[in-house]
Parts: structure tokens; sequence; C-alpha cells
């Protein structure tokens, strides 16, 4: 009887401690989903970023496909990524804030005026460098007041 | 018994006549005429409306510094005061002189100890000249009625005149960096450090919330949160070039385009305003710190 009971008593510690290494590890995946949307967003305005700077050229092609690109991201339905439990608090990892929970008509309309700045920003990035840059900083400014509001720092 | 009375009392006086607060006298100021224009940009550099205007404010609405805004600490939770020029709610009613002496002092038209929450030991390094335009400038903002709340700061740390103590200790501490290798550093070390005080955030305190010099920039837990910190800014932990903060002063990007968050947004918007050759040179301090 004592074989039966080591194994099981070990088996229960094993799941125990797959468990809390997976809920350490393993990543939740809202907060997965998020990153990777915000990974994204970040891929598409690096590309207007540097031409904004001057790493790169001015390509009116290539800059509107990026916006674009960030208008197409902002349709996506995120409902399902922003799972109340999945705060900086919570989830190893995740760095919205909790307070965007208890604030969520405020967090929708920072999420509306992105999606808005980056349809103008779409509407002007072939119009030559400057009206790009004037674009990319109006979405920019719709970023930061989410993330100043919402993200916590690393 | 006597004796020990007699020390007792002596202590008393004594601890009493250290910890006067230290004003600035018509002397010190003597032939400096304010310049609001000037002064706008000392504003700026100096942060004052990314504490007293409203929370959220935007626009001309962060020209309103009607205060409120509330700040959790280890001590408990300040909240901006009213500095707008309003007769009676804020400092329109105040004595140029009395605004410098709050500014470089931390010292109340009443006599009264400030908490460092308002960052004077930074000011008291800015040059008198340049307060004195701050001031002018601030005359030329809209006054706003509306009530300073007080600080919730419990005993001990609601006996303000303790706080006379804390200043002999750390409001006079110098420069963080000393020897400044060229004038650009020179320059950016007057904006940092006497002005835009960002040794406040981005350097760790001692228990009693004395900056740690020997740590300047090392980055710093943020109050009333177990987990999020004030990144470091130095040489050694930021690995970006000075092309690159400059930039995220200007811009709010970082070098790969993300966009500032936090409190950092405020301070942005500040450094934007100042001049690219003012943003260069707190880039190349911030990199002159080892």
């Amino acid at each position: 009887m004592k074989f039966p009971k080591l194994f099981l008593t070990g088996c229960v510690t094993l799941a125990l401690a797959g468990a809390v290494w997976a809920g350490g590890h393993g990543g939740n995946p809202a907060v997965d989903a998020r990153k990777a949307h915000m990974t994204l967003y970040q891929f598409h305005v690096t590309t207007l970023g540097n031409m904004a700077r001057g790493n790169t050229d001015y390509n009116a092609e290539a800059a509107s496909t990026a916006a674009n690109a960030i208008v197409t991201l902002t349709t996506l339905d995120q409902s399902g990524y922003w799972v109340p439990g999945t705060d900086s608090d919570s989830v190893e990892g995740s760095r919205a804030s909790a307070t965007l929970w208890d604030n969520i008509p405020d967090a929708i309309a920072k999420g509306t005026a992105t999606a808005e700045a980056a349809q103008v920003l779409a509407s002007v990035a072939g119009d030559g460098s400057e009206a790009m840059v004037g674009g990319l900083q109006e979405l920019n400014t719709a970023c930061t007041a989410c993330h100043r509001a919402y993200r916590v720092r690393r | 018994m006597r004796t020990i009375l007699v020390l007792a009392v002596l202590a008393a006086g004594a601890g009493w006549f250290l910890t006067i607060p230290e004003t600035v006298s018509e002397d010190d100021v003597a032939g400096l005429a304010g310049d609001p224009v000037a002064g706008e940009s000392i504003f700026h550099a100096a942060g004052c409306a990314s504490c007293h205007a409203a929370e959220g404010a935007t626009g001309d609405a962060k020209l309103v510094l009607a205060g409120g805004r509330r700040f959790p600490s280890d001590f408990g939770t300040f909240i901006a005061p009213n500095i707008s020029s309003d007769t009676t709610q804020g400092v329109g009613a105040w004595s140029d002189l009395d605004l410098i002496t709050a500014i470089v002092e931390g010292t109340s038209p009443d006599g009264q100890h400030y908490y460092p929450a308002f960052p004077y030991p930074a000011y008291g390094k800015a040059d008198l000249s340049d307060v004195v335009d701050l001031v002018a400038y601030m005359r030329t903002l809209p006054a706003d009625a509306t009530p300073s709340v007080p600080h919730e700061v419990a005993f001990p740390f609601n006996v303000r005149r303790g706080l006379g103590l804390w200043k002999i200790l750390y409001a006079d501490q110098g420069w963080a960096l000393e020897d400044p290798a060229s004038d650009q550093i020179a320059r950016g070390r007057y904006l940092s450090e006497a002005l835009a005080h960002c040794g406040d955030c981005h350097t760790p305190r001692n228990a009693i919330g004395g900056p740690l010099l020997d740590q300047w920039f090392q980055g710093a837990p943020v109050p009333g949160s177990a987990t999020d910190r004030f990144p470091a800014i130095n040489a050694a932990e930021l690995p970006w070039s000075e092309g690159d903060i400059a930039y995220y002063l200007e811009t709010g990007f970082t070098p790969d385009f993300d966009s500032a968050g936090g409190h950092m947004v405020d301070v942005i918007e500040n450094m934007a305003k100042l001049t690219e050759e003012d943003r260069a040179a707190i880039a190349a301090y911030v990199l002159a710190i080892p």
C-alpha cells in the first residue's frame, strides 16, 4: 500500500509543480495576444518612424502600406484580449494597469481615438514626408494617451 | 535632573534654530527684472504643469495650475496645490519674493517648510534670474478658484518643522555630476538637475526620502507600486545614443518606435517645447552619468 500512496503523492506534486511552472512561464493567452497585437502595431510604426527620423528615405508606397496595415490592426476584434484579471498585478508579464478595468468607457474612447488617428495617418501617409510625419505624430499622441493612463513600466 | 532639563531645553532650542525656514531676500534678487517670455521656457523645463495642471489636461488647460493631482508616497499622499494666479485660492496675492522663496527654499509665505514632493531641492540650484523669469511668466497664466486640498500625511511626517532637519541633510547636496566634461554637458546638468528634476523619479531614496547621490539615475521604485520601477537612465544601463534620447524627448518615440507611457508623457510634452540644443544637452548629460 505504501508504494501506490507514494506514487500518487508524487504524481499530485508533479502536477501541481507543473501547473505553477506553467502559470509562471507559459504565459496567459490574453496577455500574449495583446502583446502580439502591439508588436504588429510597432512593426508598422517602425517603418514610418524610420522614415520620419531620417533613418530611411521616405517612400510613399511603403508609408501607405504600413499606415493601412495599422488601420487594419485597429479593426480587429480585441474583446477577447482584455480579460478581467489579466492586469499587471495578476499576471506576470502583463503591463496593463488594473485601473483599465475600472475605466472601461475611457479605455474604449482611447482605443477609438487611436483608430481615428490611424485612419487620418493612412489618408496622408502617401502625401509626402511632412504630411506622414504629422499623421504619425497624431497616432503617437493617441497611443501615448492610453499608455500614459493604463500601461505600467516594465 | 536639572542638568538633563537644561540640556533638553538647549537641544530643543538648537533644533528650533537649525530648522528655521530659509527665505530669499530683496538683496538676493536686486536688479533682476522678470521676463515672462524667457520664463515660459523655464516653466516647461521645470515641469510645473506636469504636477499642478489637472490630471489629463491638454492644450491650454495645462496652463491652468489648479492643482489636485495626487502623489502617493511612503510618507502619505501629497496633493498638488493650486498655484494659479487666483488671488484667493492660488498664489496671485503672493509677492514675487514669496514665490521665489517657495520655489528655491521650499518655504511658504507664512514661514512653513514645504514637503520635498515640491522639488525645491532641485530648483534651489537654478539661477535666480531664471526663477525671477519663471515667476513673471506664472503671473500671466489664468486664475482658477479651485481650493487646494490638504496633503494626507500622518504623524510624524505632518510635523513640518521636522522638514527643516531633512533640508539640512538633503536639500542642498550640490550637483550629482560634479565635473561636467563639456559646456554642453554642463547645460544638460543644469536643465536636468536644477529644472527638470529628473533625479526625483530616476534616483532611489533612503528611508527618510533623501536621494542617494551615489546611485544617481540608477532607477527607483514607483511610489505606491510593489513592482513598477522608474528605469535606470545612465550610460551603463540605457543602450541608447544621444540622438535616441534627444529624439525621445522631442517625439516620445523610443529607438524602436514604442510610444512613451506613464508620467514620462508629461515630461516629453515639456521637453518638446525646449530647443533642439537643450534636448541634445540633456541627452549628453544623461550619458555622462556612469
